[in-house]
């Protein structure tokens, strides 16, 4: 299947993915009234504000309180809403994980935990903001989806499909503008995984702004005489084995690449994945079990090597040992 | 649908069967909290046999008042009330945390119908009525309420003061709070462990009206739940003084049965107590 994508040798549209947030709350909101959003003190930054201007009687401004936050989704859910509760990944989920298993995962409400700002891109902010546990934490939650977006098309996409879901979901934001890649003819289906390239020797499996990068890395390895396969997976969980063995099964290479903690994150599912289903030569781009600092968003994702270039050694890398 | 309509002293009576249902249950369980619930029973008889709107054959009908239980680990009282209630049969109870039981050690909404919420961990009962109001407000339902039972040693949880800030600011006057002051806590008393008071002093600077009144008074419970209803323009905090192990002697104000279940010989001893009204007639099963 041919999958619609941006040509990305051509000039490129950069947008921040949680912009993209914003915009299909606000649709998600039009299209149904039991659409509601409650904000940690964070309302433009999350870009809630789009929806608290159009729907304010359904907007409940929370203050900083992350762990009401969580538990305020709890009651309006077990009221019927659809509820979306917005901050910053580094305090929701980073501050109420427990709250979010007890009185959403636990107690099954389909709450949408929005984490805004999630990885080291972040930049400036240093490490305390820099969320990068968050895929982790949630991802191992019984009942709990765990989504993070390409890029601010799919992650309106994505807030559209949340909002018609009756899972409690974990939606992940970055704060910087990032490519944009999909359009609004990309498929997007929660759980689903996408091969954003096809090819032979490598897969290169990501998730949220990482796949760009991947995507720039399949052109180097083309270079290099490597036909790299790209797979995107805007779902961690449910994460779609089927899509991945398959292409795994086809190359036999992996590079999992993503802006967070190797360790517990997509890198980690994948490699519980292939150890049971399918032991295959792989290499996990990410923090290395480390913090980020403060920097400039471009220096920090080179430092840690978290693009295009530390994809492709890592490509060589599997491939060698194949 | 109708209320029951119980004397005072019906539902006084009512508690003691309730109290005698908690004892069998912590003795057949084998663990769980003695004190608190046996102090709770008053608080629940009332609620659920006089005070709340709600319907234990159909147990989504959606004008039903909310009972919010925010100690997880009180629910005996809140399974035996359930139970004396209609909502499940009574002997149903003494499956409470065996393996396969609806009645889990900590309560989960989804295993038993009637439940609304899941809770143990502590500390968000409070926040959790504050989304039912809030969302009950946006739905222009405006004559349900949501009664929370909390802990005293709870409030020492920052979540339950957040849950506070955010009710007293959009004054939920729909909710109405029931704090379990018995003084005790698994460390010991409160005011040793982390003091709470001045209590009223606190709650009343978060913008609620606080009333005092004597936990273990059905008539007082009643009394002062209809006065909170009264009250539209601020949620309502009710400071319910209790005796923990109420109804038992041996157990009653000593913070050791906190989380300790009678064995079979103290079971024996509750229960005389509880089937005598504490000697005042003679038991059936001497």
């Amino acid at each position: 299947m041919n999958i619609h994508l941006i040509d990305i040798h051509g000039d490129i549209e950069q947008l921040p993915i949680r912009k993209g947030f914003g915009k299909g709350l606000l649709e998600a909101g039009k299209r149904d009234v039991n659409v509601v959003a409650a904000c940690a003190d964070l309302t433009d930054s999350t870009q809630m504000s789009l929806f608290k201007a159009e729907f304010p009687d359904r907007f409940v401004e929370i203050g900083v309180a992350e762990q009401n936050l969580v538990t305020v989704g709890s009651g309006l859910a077990a009221m019927g809403k659809i509820p979306f509760v917005s901050s910053y990944a580094a305090f929701s989920p980073g501050r109420n994980w427990e709250q979010i298993r007890t009185t959403i995962c636990l107690n099954d409400r389909p709450v949408k935990v929005v984490g805004s700002h999630a990885g080291v891109s972040v930049g400036p902010d240093g490490a305390t903001h820099q969320m990068l546990e968050d895929i982790a934490l949630m991802r191992v939650l019984p009942n709990m989806v765990v989504i993070a977006p390409g890029d601010a098309v799919e992650a309106e996409k994505a807030t559209l499909a949340m909002a018609t879901d009756n899972r409690p979901t974990y939606l992940r934001l970055a704060r910087e503008a990032t490519p944009v890649i999909t359009t609004a003819d990309t498929p997007f289906k929660i759980g689903d995984a996408y091969v954003f390239k096809p090819g032979n020797d490598v897969t290169l499996i990501t998730t949220g702004t990482m796949t760009y990068q991947a995507l720039l890395a399949a052109d180097l390895l083309q270079k290099d005489g490597i036909s790299a396969e790209v797979i995107h997976v805007p779902t961690i969980k449910p994460l779609d084995a089927k899509t991945i063995l398959a292409s795994v099964r086809k190359t036999g290479a992996v590079v999992t690449a993503e802006e967070g903690q190797i360790i517990g994150g997509l890198g980690g599912a994948i490699a519980e994945l292939l150890a049971e289903e399918c032991p295959t030569p792989m290499k996990r781009i990410g923090m290395l079990d480390r913090f980020g600092e403060s920097g400039a968003p471009n220096e920090l994702l080179e430092h840690f090597g978290l693009d295009a270039k530390h994809i492709r050694l890592a490509a060589h890398s599997v491939t060698d040992r194949k | 649908m109708t209320k029951q309509t119980l004397t005072i002293e019906q539902l006084e009576l009512k508690a003691n069967d309730i109290r005698e249902d908690i004892i069998k249950m912590l003795e057949h369980a084998g663990s769980g909290h003695s004190a608190g619930p046996l102090g709770l029973a008053d608080i629940f008889t009332a609620l659920y046999f006089d005070v709340m709107n709600h319907d234990p054959k159909n147990v989504e009908w959606e004008e039903r008042d909310i009972m919010l239980l925010s100690n997880g680990h009180c629910v005996p009282v809140r399974y035996a009330t359930m139970a004396h209630a209609g909502y499940f049969p009574i002997k149903e109870l003494l499956t409470l945390r065996q393996f396969g039981s609806r009645l889990q050690g900590h309560p989960e909404r989804t295993r038993l119908p009637g439940l609304e919420n899941t809770s143990g961990p502590l500390g968000c009962g409070l926040s959790q009525a504050a989304g039912m109001s809030l969302a009950m407000r946006m739905n222009d339902q405006h004559n349900r309420w949501i009664y929370v039972v909390m802990g005293d040693g709870e409030l020492n949880e920052g979540n339950i003061w957040e849950g506070a800030m955010l009710a007293g600011k959009e004054k939920l006057g729909n909710i109405i709070g029931i704090i379990d002051r018995n003084n005790i806590q698994i460390d010991g008393p409160t005011e040793q462990v982390m003091p709470l008071e001045d209590l009223k002093g606190k709650w009343e600077a978060f913008g609620w009206h606080v009333l005092e009144i004597n936990g273990n008074d059905i008539e007082a419970i009643i009394d002062a739940c209809a006065m909170g209803r009264a009250i539209h323009d601020k949620p309502v905090m009710i400071i319910a003084h209790t005796i923990p192990g109420k109804g038992v002697d041996f157990m009653e104000n000593d913070f050791h049965w906190h989380g300790m279940p009678p064995n079979r010989e103290q079971a024996k001893k509750a229960l005389h107590e509880l089937r005598t009204l504490g000697g005042k007639i003679r038991g059936e099963h001497e």
